[in-house]
């Protein structure tokens, strides 16, 4: 079983905030999502190289070019504007962030 | 006639001899979605004018006597992690309760130039993360064989407009099973392309080395005409590729199906068992022969899941940070907002549900330090023995059948409790995506009422294989 700690632990690389409530329900969540998939220590895989891409595809490459996307519509508002109106904060056609500290 | 149970040939046929318009089709279906969706709950949102805007002009297109291609003028359903440009997209999540889709997914793009009728987006368990439509942040989706019962998940909306004949075909995802697995819980065609059959281009990623968009449909042969719509390279997918087409002639070959020993082993309901062997028989009638065949480690296709999954749903699931858009707490006045850390913590512990948040967490860990070898390494390996299963028997076999789901549709409520039993529905499913290889799920039959889905499965870029037999075996089967 995971402990609170550990689980803090997890919550807090995932960049996600946990009430007590929250820690221990998940505490026993993950703990037996993980024994499950822990079946896997079973498999032997010494040899095995681990796989990438499953189709096979190689490095796909393309230009990367800016273009102007104003293209206007149904509703008469450009791209770039709605992009931005789905932001919380904006200041001078800028998205705002909070200070780190 | 009830028009909208027509498949599409017949409707096309109709559209073009002027026994109704596309004005009176889509009329048809906005009215029946307005009258049963709240039984259902398959749909999120309502596109009806931009609809029937979209309907007139096909209409106006036919009465100047232009030709018009075979999905022109019908409506369609699309799953609400698909990008429609203008319109609502919230993939079932509260982060993106008021998320206003910026552009159109590529497969949208396709359809629309297609001429076809978006009439609104489906329901879904959360980010596509879920095997029975209950994840949905904001109302469950029930099944239309039985409202006490799931719809199967995570396309649940998409499975459910098709089955209760709210939508003439839809558009899904499936990560691990989730437009194969409602397709059967809801007696209905559903495809899972080969990887990189479909561009991902505007669809919500979920687990990119493991998601493809397919369609939801009536018949075999609608689900052949919207993927020849949909399928193709695309440059803004890397991943994308051409199709290319097998050289198969059915009619001459005698077809060898193979059938894995592998699935008549564990939880599988004895009735669902009975269906298959049933199945099995048909087969031998339309001139095919069964083989017995081994997939040594499908066993561990689910623990190999349940680490690559979660870990790319980590990685993919950080862009909602409160920041760019969506749910955010510094919208909320008075929030206790201290830096950029609490935007973090705060916005997603308060925008995303429960089952959202045990990936995540799984997959932090499966990825982070002293235990990246161990889980994420591991089963990129175990991963590489899985798709080698799957070339050894298509060397001998054209085509592998399993059942979809190893039960029918279970109660509403039923597995919520219990994370790893829901996880367990998709233990047919999931080994086809972490082999990249095409399945398609259709109805086989009925136990007390409830559908059975056979899954058919052929090799990378086998669809025009799969599509073939199956089209033989739905007459054989004639299940309506």
């Amino acid at each position: 079983m995971l402990t609170k700690k550990e689980v803090e632990h997890i919550a807090k690389l995932a960049r996600l905030g946990l009430s007590d409530v929250e820690i221990e329900k998940f505490q026993g969540d993950l703990s037996s999502i993980l024994d499950y998939i822990s079946q896997l220590q079973d498999v032997d895989v010494e040899k095995i190289e681990p796989i990438s891409n499953i189709t096979g595809a190689q490095n796909v490459f393309r230009n990367d070019l800016a273009k102007k996307t104003n293209i206007e519509s149904v509703r008469g508002i450009d791209t770039v504007k709605r992009i931005l109106k789905e932001a919380p904060e904006l200041q001078d056609g800028y998205i705002k962030v909070k200070a780190v500290f | 006639m009830e028009i909208n149970k027509l498949s599409i040939k017949k409707i096309h046929d109709a559209l073009k001899k002027g026994e109704f318009s596309s004005v009176d089709l889509t009329k048809n279906i906005l009215n029946k979605i307005e009258k049963e969706n709240e039984k259902f709950g398959a749909f999120l949102n309502i596109s009806s004018e931009t609809a029937l805007f979209s309907a007139k002009k096909i209409d106006e297109k036919i009465s100047r006597g232009e030709d018009i291609g075979l999905i022109s003028g019908i409506p369609v359903a699309i799953k609400d992690n698909i990008l429609v440009e203008g319109e609502k997209c919230t993939a079932g999540s509260k982060i993106l309760k008021d998320y206003i889709a910026p552009y159109d997914a590529f497969v949208v793009k396709k359809l629309k130039e297609a001429g076809a009728i978006i009439v609104g987006k489906t329901n879904m368990d959360e980010f596509a993360m879920g095997s029975s439509g209950e994840n949905s942040a904001f109302f469950p989706t029930r099944n239309p064989n039985d409202l006490e019962r799931v719809p199967g998940g995570s396309s649940s909306g998409s499975a459910v407009a098709v089955s209760a004949n709210l939508s003439f075909y839809a558009l899904g995802s499936d990560t691990g099973g989730s437009i194969r697995q409602p397709a059967s819980f809801c007696g209905i065609v559903g495809l899972k392309p080969t990887y990189g059959a479909v561009s991902r281009y505007g669809v919500m990623a979920m687990a990119s080395s493991l998601d493809q968009i397919g369609p939801l449909t009536k018949t075999v042969e609608d689900s052949k005409i919207v993927f020849n719509t949909i399928k193709g390279r695309d440059i803004m997918d890397s991943t994308s590729m051409d199709f290319k087409a097998t050289d198969f002639k059915a009619k001459k070959e005698k077809i060898k199906i193979g059938i894995p020993k592998e699935c008549f082993v564990e939880g599988i309901d004895s009735g669902v068992e009975n269906m298959l062997k049933k199945v099995i028989e048909k087969v031998k009638n339309i001139g095919a022969d069964i083989e017995e065949i081994s997939l040594p480690n499908m066993k561990y296709a689910m623990p190999c899941y349940y680490i690559i999954m979660p870990s790319e749903v980590s990685a993919n699931l950080s862009r909602f940070d409160g920041i760019k858009y969506g749910h955010s707490e510094v919208r909320k006045s008075g929030a206790d907002i201290k830096n950029l850390l609490d935007v973090y913590l705060k916005s997603r512990q308060g925008g995303f549900g429960d089952e959202v948040k045990r990936r995540i967490m799984i997959g932090v860990y499966a990825l982070s330090s002293g235990y990246y070898d161990a889980y994420y390494l591991r089963a990129q390996k175990a991963r590489r023995l899985v798709r080698e299963d799957f070339e050894k028997a298509f060397k001998k076999v054209d085509l592998i059948f399993t059942p979809t789901s190893p039960t029918t549709a279970f109660k509403i409520g039923e597995k919520t409790q219990d994370p790893l039993s829901m996880y367990l529905a998709d233990i047919f499913t999931v080994s086809i995506n972490l082999a990249g290889v095409p399945a398609l799920s259709m109805p086989c039959g009925k136990i007390d009422g409830l559908p059975v889905g056979l899954q058919v499965i052929g090799p990378w870029f086998g669809e025009e294989k799969i599509f073939d037999f199956s089209e033989k075996l739905e007459k054989e089967i004639q299940y309506k």
